[in-house]
């Protein structure tokens, strides 16, 4: 059987795919700053903080990284409304992202945590530091620097788990590559191409962390 | 407006989660052996094979699991198969999980310090005989914890099969609540669901992990 | 009136008892050497004077303040007392001058046009002055423990702990470290010092005790307790090291 390949959609219809990669972009954005924000403290919590805060927050962890993600945004999208929570489907696709990439970067960075040496909280306390100034000026900016590579790569697992988000309908790449496969009924090309996108988003912020890991761990002085 | 109870519920999502099970081994052993197949082409001796399995890695590594599903599901009929969702579902899973698993591998045969490979080379031990008697046996015990892990992984990637429409427990879920309007409960039940499978795998690998002392590579 | 008075203190890791009453006292600008052998109790001595380990029985007071293990009152000691440790414990992603500058603007609330300038002062005391954009890996293991002894002192403590401070460095790295002790001690710094350091202890303290199982087993002036020990264990101790 034959097939011919035909790529000609794409001159029509490139502004949806466009705008679905900006809103893949903005939702692996988002769900980095805040995800790895609500990391830094849920793992603080686990490694220094104070045993009445723990159990929650082992919940909220262990949860989320044993049910797969599809199910967190449907819970969020459909499960939330009649409660009372209502939310587009942008906004319940980046909590969703929040969420997930929190409790994983938690442990990730828990990890970190409990690699420093003890000799480290054990000098900012001789110098009168409180442990939260010791975690926060000696204890923190390290561990982060000894799991960037692990943490690079969740960030993009989240990124490429993102394509369920066209689930709910948030208009992301993959919602672009299912309205565009809809109309044209080339489904192999796009999906090809879209796939092919994907790929270089990953490459390209794989190359983002990077860089970004070397500008906040740099060091002034000559090596 | 819903007459169901909550067993009628569970029990209907109790019965699509067979099939999350049959497709989770399925793949794990599936993409197993394919994945041991590329471990060995991976560490071997010609370069345009090492250099196939790690693009291969990248590939599958780099892109949504949904778009591979996609493909699958699509792509394959191109060739004139006719693909039930079970099969595509099934083949992209396996695909996936190779190539994870591959490089899970890897880490834990490379990890293997480099005296053990000198040690053996100097007994006189020929390339296979060091790995199997030498680095093999070692490899595999530092295997185990990651490996087990990453079965969560592969249970918690089913859900996705649900979108092109496999009937495991995702999907049931999404038909049990269009039935029901009770989407809380019934994605409630399905989380647990997946809680029970998982967590006592994640557990698990966590306490092998301890006891056999090992850093764990991936989550 | 005593700077740091330990009196009776007794310490238990779960029920190996490691500090069976122990009762010095130390005036203000003495160097004291601490001796014995490993698991005398000497650093974990060192360590309950700043509150690094909680005590079981007895009291600690410096500078008429009694220790309590309650946050704020630790801080407060912490102020006053200073530590350097074996392994330096330098912070690896600050340079020297931050290291010593972080402490001052964090807790102090220093500004940090002065804290830069007692930093600057406190690494030329310890001979490091050039060294302040230095990091920690950059430097000799003798450099890093200056930096330490320099961050301790850019706190204005009244007196130093210092917890076996050269037997982490090569030898020929020793001597620095111990010149800057010996200077800080003939400014008036009060020193206890736990150390293998047979010779400085001789050349430099007022006083040298001697730990034995977790009690004082001698204490007095260097030349009595080296040239003529009184117990056998000091004289099998000291035999030894010799």
């Amino acid at each position: 059987m034959t097939y011919s390949f035909d790529f000609s959609w794409l001159l029509v219809y490139y502004p949806q795919i466009l705008h679905g990669i900006a809103i893949t972009i903005e939702l692996i954005a988002v769900a980095a700053v805040v995800g790895i924000a609500v990391g830094i403290c849920c793992a603080w919590v686990r490694a220094l903080g104070p045993a009445w805060l723990k159990p929650p927050v082992t919940a909220y962890v262990e949860l989320i990284r044993n049910t797969p993600f599809l199910i967190q945004l449907f819970f969020i999208y459909f499960g939330l409304p009649p409660l009372g929570l209502r939310l587009s489907e942008l906004e319940a696709a980046n909590l969703a992202m929040v969420v997930n990439l929190g409790a994983y970067s938690c442990e990730i960075i828990r990890a970190g945590i409990q690699a420093t040496p003890k000799g480290q909280f054990e000098a900012g306390a001789s110098l009168a530091m409180t442990p939260f100034e010791t975690f926060r000026h000696v204890v923190l900016v390290p561990a982060l620097q000894r799991i960037w590579p692990a943490l690079s790569s969740q960030v993009i697992i989240v990124m490429l788990g993102s394509a369920v988000v066209s689930q709910v309908a948030a208009q992301d790449l993959s919602f672009a590559t299912n309205f565009v496969q809809s109309r044209t009924f080339r489904a192999f090309e796009a999906y090809f191409f879209s796939t092919v996108l994907y790929l270089l988003l990953a490459i390209l912020l794989r190359w983002v962390l990077a860089r970004l890991g070397r500008m906040i761990f740099s060091r002034t002085a000559a090596r | 407006m819903s007459d169901f109870t909550i067993w009628d519920i569970v029990r209907n999502l109790l019965l699509a989660t067979r099939w999350t099970v049959v497709l989770s081994i399925a793949a794990f052993v599936g993409g197993g052996a394919l994945g041991a197949i590329l471990l060995f082409l991976r560490i071997g001796k010609r370069r345009l094979l090492r250099n196939f399995v790690k693009y291969y890695v990248e590939l599958f590594q780099g892109t949504p699991l949904l778009m591979q599903l996609f493909l699958a599901f699509f792509g394959l009929g191109l060739f004139g198969i006719d693909v039930p969702a079970w099969v595509a579902a099934g083949a992209a899973l396996t695909l996936w999980t190779a190539a994870f698993l591959t490089e899970i591998w890897r880490g834990c045969v490379e990890s293997i310090a480099r005296g053990q490979w000198e040690a053996s080379a100097s007994l006189a031990m020929g390339y296979v005989q060091q790995m199997r008697h030498v680095i093999l046996p070692q490899a595999l015990r530092v295997a185990v914890p990651p490996t087990v892990g990453f079965l969560v992984q592969v249970i918690k990637g089913t859900a996705v099969t649900s979108i092109i429409g496999f009937v495991e427990l995702s999907k049931a879920g999404t038909e049990v609540t269009n039935a029901t309007f009770e989407p809380f409960t019934v994605y409630g039940i399905v989380a647990l669901i997946y809680f029970a499978m998982c967590w006592p795998l994640s557990k698990a690998s966590q306490s092998l992990e301890r006891r056999l002392n090992v850093a764990h590579r991936n989550q | 009136m005593s700077l740091i008075e330990i009196n009776e203190v007794r310490k238990s890791f779960g029920t190996n008892e490691v500090l069976k009453g122990i009762t010095i006292e130390v005036e203000p600008g003495e160097v004291i050497a601490i001796i014995g052998k490993s698991g005398s109790g000497k650093s974990t001595l060192l360590r309950c004077i700043n509150g690094l380990e909680n005590i079981d029985a007895g009291s600690i007071t410096v500078a008429g303040a009694q220790l309590r293990p309650d946050e704020a009152h630790l801080r407060e000691l912490r102020l006053k007392v200073g530590m350097i440790f074996q392994q330096f414990n330098l912070f690896p992603h600050l340079t020297a001058g931050a290291n010593v500058m972080l402490s001052q603007t964090v807790v102090k609330k220093t500004p940090r046009g002065e804290a830069e300038r007692i930093a600057r002062a406190m690494l030329d005391r310890v001979g490091l002055a050039e060294k302040f954009d230095a990091y920690p890996d950059q430097l000799s293991g003798g450099q890093q423990q200056r930096t330490a002894i320099a961050r301790a002192l850019a706190m204005q403590p009244i007196a130093l702990l210092c917890d076996e401070i050269t037997s982490a460095l090569d030898p020929e790295l020793v001597s620095e470290v111990l010149a800057v002790v010996r200077a800080l001690a003939a400014d008036g710094m009060t020193l206890l010092m736990v150390t293998h350091e047979m010779k400085f202890a001789r050349d430099v303290c007022n006083r040298v005790v001697f730990m034995h199982q977790g009690r004082v087993h001698e204490i007095g002036p260097p030349n009595k307790i080296f040239s003529d020990p009184a117990t056998p264990e000091l004289q099998q101790f000291l035999g030894v090291q010799s």
